[in-house]
């Protein structure tokens, strides 16, 4: 396990040196300079040089590089040019909104799609299954966003449920906070739940034909006993992985519902930071966002190993 | 399957089908959108803005008193371009990949080819559009190319996969025995019994690919106005939706029923072709 846990740690921190110097590589390739980008057209000469020198775009390439990447590694991600602030810090405030709004999708995700996918799997070919299959197959179709904008619609301006954006705070409780969450949330949810119900039903299904479910059914278990002692935890492997994958699509999501309920998370932040031409921070969130992909997928694997020690030899 | 057989199970599919029909819908109405509209898009009638849905507008109008419907047609034209496109690039792209990565399983350049593959993964196809417009600005192109990177390492991993099995049957060995390189296996051996496959993949790729052009749109990444697109018409709409809810709920139809009949349509195409296939990545 531990080699394993090594191995993949290895190519981690490949993929993490790699994914960097593309980003890097992406904002080097801004047409003209980019003090001069970030200033616009009618910046004058010396504003540009002064932001040059801010920005440390003297230093030669490879040094622009390292000490950018040193900066991450420490916690501190420049400075940005238009808030005038630590760019750590801004990330660190929208971060509260973002993080917690991808793990309350990510949750509400899984509380929907395990249920939905064990009722369709274990009544296979029953009316529910084929209603239940249909409604995940308009789930994948569904835009989150334009979901979104009928729940504003719905629930927001026509019940006045719940408000139709912004966010309160968390200083302001945590159930008006969660409150302003949950639409996002389940927005956020509504495709990928039909995904991952899905891939749960398939999964049950493989497992409920093999033969050790046999052997536990002519030992006498009922049904129940043994969907939940053997083909359950079994069907489960598929599933993790899935997940992991979900929450990078849950992240980028975010970017775009954080638009359309107004939240100021890291997707706003991003939004923003491109009209103002503001590369360090478009630069410093990407980075974030795909580290934060990489390592979910990295923990993944290794729960995926720890769970079926198969995979362990085949590296 | 003897080609009459072929048809005839393909008319039994129902999914298969409702998903033909679906997206021959979408397909006639980008078609026609060509030659005919119902009304111009580019003419502004102020006069006529928000009207709900009448005989004269089925759809309504927009804030600029455009109709929705003729809106619908000529955006249908701009999702199924983006989409072709992006698949088309992940395709021509990823399918060489995919096959130089199995004939060389086990080499350096299958590890390269394969972790290259994982790292785009890892980036989020919103990402690496993110990424692009920042640098080059908002454009049509730029979201082609953006979705397209991401359908890249979706066809690589597929035909990487479906080929590595292929290489252990015996009619390749005798390929490879009559002297044939591993280039020209590929090509004339492995690419033929794999079409399958890229068809079924193809149609699931294209259908993420309109909801991906019609998410950058919404968000101002992609297809720039004037030019009509799904997402833009649902970013105009949201102000107003209260107001005209007509303006969001058509559009929104448009992407799902094209979605839906393409799933519908991969669902089936699968089932008919191989009932064994499984699908990749969702």
């Amino acid at each position: 396990m531990l080699r394993y846990a090594l191995k993949r740690l290895g190519s981690l921190l490949i993929s993490l040196i790699v994914a960097s110097l593309v980003i890097f590589a992406c904002i080097e390739v801004v047409p003209g300079d980019p003090a001069s980008f970030m200033l616009g057209i009618n910046a004058q000469p010396d504003t540009v040089a002064a932001l040059r020198e801010e920005l440390g775009l003297n230093a030669a390439l490879h040094e622009r590089y390292f000490s950018w990447v040193t900066g991450l590694v420490s916690g501190d991600m420049g400075t940005s040019y238009t808030y005038r602030s630590p760019v750590a810090e801004i990330v660190a405030e929208r971060l509260v909104i973002s993080l917690p709004l991808a793990l309350y999708a990510l949750t509400l995700t899984v509380l929907i799609a395990f249920p939905v996918g064990v009722l369709a799997a274990t009544r296979r070919g029953s009316l529910t299954d084929v209603s239940v299959m249909g409604a995940t197959q308009l789930g994948v179709a569904i835009p989150n966003f334009w979901f979104a904008m009928l729940m504003v619609l719905v629930f927001a301006i026509n019940l006045r449920w719940f408000s139709a954006g912004g966010f309160p705070g968390w200083e302001a409780g945590l159930f008006p906070a969660m409150k302003a969450l949950t639409l996002p949330a389940v927005a956020l949810a509504l495709p990928q739940a039909s995904i991952l119900a899905r891939v749960m039903r398939s999964s049950l299904l493989d497992t409920l034909g093999e033969d050790y479910i046999r052997t536990a059914r002519a030992k006498g278990l009922t049904t129940r006993q043994t969907l939940w002692r053997h083909a359950l935890r079994n069907a489960l492997i598929p599933v993790l992985t899935i997940i992991g994958l979900q929450f990078s699509f849950l992240m980028a999501g975010a970017i775009i519902i954080e638009n359309v309920f107004f939240l100021p998370g890291l997707g706003r932040l991003v939004f923003q930071a491109i009209s103002q031409r503001d590369l360090i921070v478009v630069e410093s969130v990407v980075m974030l966002l795909v580290f934060a992909v990489i390592v979910v997928n990295f923990l993944v694997d290794l729960a995926y190993a720890w769970v079926d020690p198969r995979l362990r030899a085949r590296v | 399957m003897s080609e009459a057989g072929f048809l005839s199970a393909a008319l039994r599919s129902r999914n298969l089908m409702l998903g033909l029909a679906l997206t021959a819908i979408f397909a006639a109405a980008a078609l026609i959108s060509l030659i005919w509209t119902p009304f111009d898009v580019t003419e502004l009638k102020i006069a006529e803005k928000l009207q709900t849905p009448s005989a004269t507008h089925l759809f309504g109008t927009d804030h600029f008193g455009r109709d929705i419907l003729s809106m619908i047609m000529v955006g249908a034209q701009t999702s199924i371009a983006v989409a072709f496109v992006a698949v088309g690039i992940g395709m021509g792209l990823g399918v060489p990949l995919g096959l130089t990565a199995a004939a060389r399983r086990g080499s350096l350049l299958d590890e390269v080819i394969m972790r290259g593959n994982d790292l785009v993964f890892a980036f989020p196809s919103l990402l690496i559009a993110i990424l692009i417009t920042a640098v080059f600005g908002p454009s049509a192109f730029n979201a082609i190319v953006a979705i397209g990177i991401f359908n890249i390492p979706v066809f690589a991993r597929l035909t990487r996969g479906a080929a590595l099995s292929l290489w252990t049957r015996d009619y390749i060995l005798s390929a490879r025995v009559s002297g044939k390189g591993a280039a020209r296996i590929s090509v004339e051996h492995i690419l033929p019994n794999i079409t399958n496959l890229l068809i079924v993949q193809g149609t699931i790729q294209f259908s993420l690919g309109i909801l991906a052009e019609a998410a950058l749109s919404y968000v101002g990444l992609g297809v720039q106005p004037p030019t009509p697109s799904w997402g833009r018409m649902l970013a105009d709409s949201q102000t107003l939706i209260s107001l005209a809810p007509h303006m969001a709920l058509f559009p929104g139809f448009a992407i799902i029923l094209t979605v839906l009949g393409l799933n519908l349509a991969g669902d089936g195409l699968r089932d008919l072709l191989d009932p064994r296939i499984r699908r990749v990545g969702r």
